[in-house]
């Protein structure tokens, strides 16, 4: 019976998710260790993760990775079912939302950092929509709005340029391995 | 300001022009969030509060001191130029009278001791964003 259930057959691809899953988890306890004046204001740099598996793997993968992270960041930091978990994964869910969409952009004009910044937003913008119907239902918090626009849009900006680093790193130690095969065969 | 040079220099290597798009049209929404959402309207009408009641809604449009008798003594509230302010307070820390002149809708005075309140009104109220 026991060896029924650890023996569940993983595929490559779970492999691949579960280790894109675990730095985005990794980016995530960090941030938590940052102080924030603001709940709210954060730098998002596990977005990072989740961009960067969208342009490599797909969404199907980058969802996986998202939501995967949002639920096991939660269980490890204590806050499973909190508040924080749900407006976490409503930011997350909506923002893959907006990606879902986003991704279907012509890829000549609009890079990764279009994504994020547009990432940003939705996250952002699922967590207020959460906040206003949920835990302060009040016109108070509209004041608060422009800030976290404000910190999206940076955030968003300075996410997708490591992101494009990130991606240009990656192609051109892989057309610098094409070349060495090519030279070797 | 050495360090903003590799950040401009990155933004102009890594933004395609849907990215500069995208951004400029964000920075715009986030601009008009904060025109629409902070209110920078002049203010039309003050509102005085003595404790849990409406004392009084008068138009700054006028010169006027109004004398009113809080929980501890008479405070003299000044309207002059479209401004308000408290201009005498029996209170000791003399807080409210140093908020000075009030000249935005939404601005609040407050003197906790007297128990009177000022706040100044638009013309509309949408919402009310000191509302705590």
């Amino acid at each position: 019976m026991s060896r029924h259930l650890t023996h569940i057959k993983t595929t490559a691809e779970d492999h691949q998710v579960a280790k894109l899953a675990a730095i985005a988890i990794t980016l995530h306890m960090v941030e938590a260790l940052i102080p924030s004046p603001l709940p709210g204001v954060k730098p998002g740099i596990a977005n990072i993760v989740t961009l960067y598996v969208l342009t490599q793997y797909g969404f199907a993968t980058a969802a996986w990775v998202s939501i995967l992270r949002v639920f096991a960041s939660s269980l490890l930091l204590g806050q499973f079912l909190s508040p924080t978990f749900l407006l976490s994964l409503n930011g997350a869910l909506l923002s893959l939302a907006v990606l879902w969409l986003a991704s279907h952009l012509p890829k000549r004009y609009f890079s990764v950092i279009s994504l994020s910044i547009l990432a940003a937003f939705g996250h952002i913008a699922g967590q207020l929509i959460m906040v206003r119907l949920w835990l302060i239902p009040h016109a108070g918090i509209s004041y608060l709005v422009p800030i976290f626009a404000a910190s999206a849009l940076f955030f968003g900006i300075l996410n997708g340029l490591v992101t494009a680093k990130l991606l240009q790193q990656k192609n051109t130690n892989d057309s610098e391995l094409d070349k060495k095969r090519a030279s070797n065969s | 300001m050495s360090n903003l040079k590799p950040l401009i220099k990155s933004l102009q290597q890594y933004l395609r022009i849907g990215d500069w798009l995208v951004a400029l049209i964000s920075l715009a929404c986030v601009i008009w969030l904060f025109q629409t959402l902070w209110s920078h309207e002049q203010a039309a009408k003050v509102q005085i509060r003595l404790g849990d009641k409406i004392y009084g809604t008068y138009s700054l449009n006028q010169q006027r001191d109004i004398h009113i008798h809080g929980s501890t003594g008479e405070a003299i509230i000044s309207i002059a130029n479209g401004q308000a302010r408290f201009a005498q307070s029996p209170c000791k820390n003399q807080y409210c009278i140093h908020q000075g002149w009030l000249t935005l809708a939404g601005q609040v005075a407050v003197c906790l001791p007297n128990q009177i309140a000022l706040e100044l009104l638009g013309e509309n109220k949408p919402y009310d964003s000191l509302n705590y």
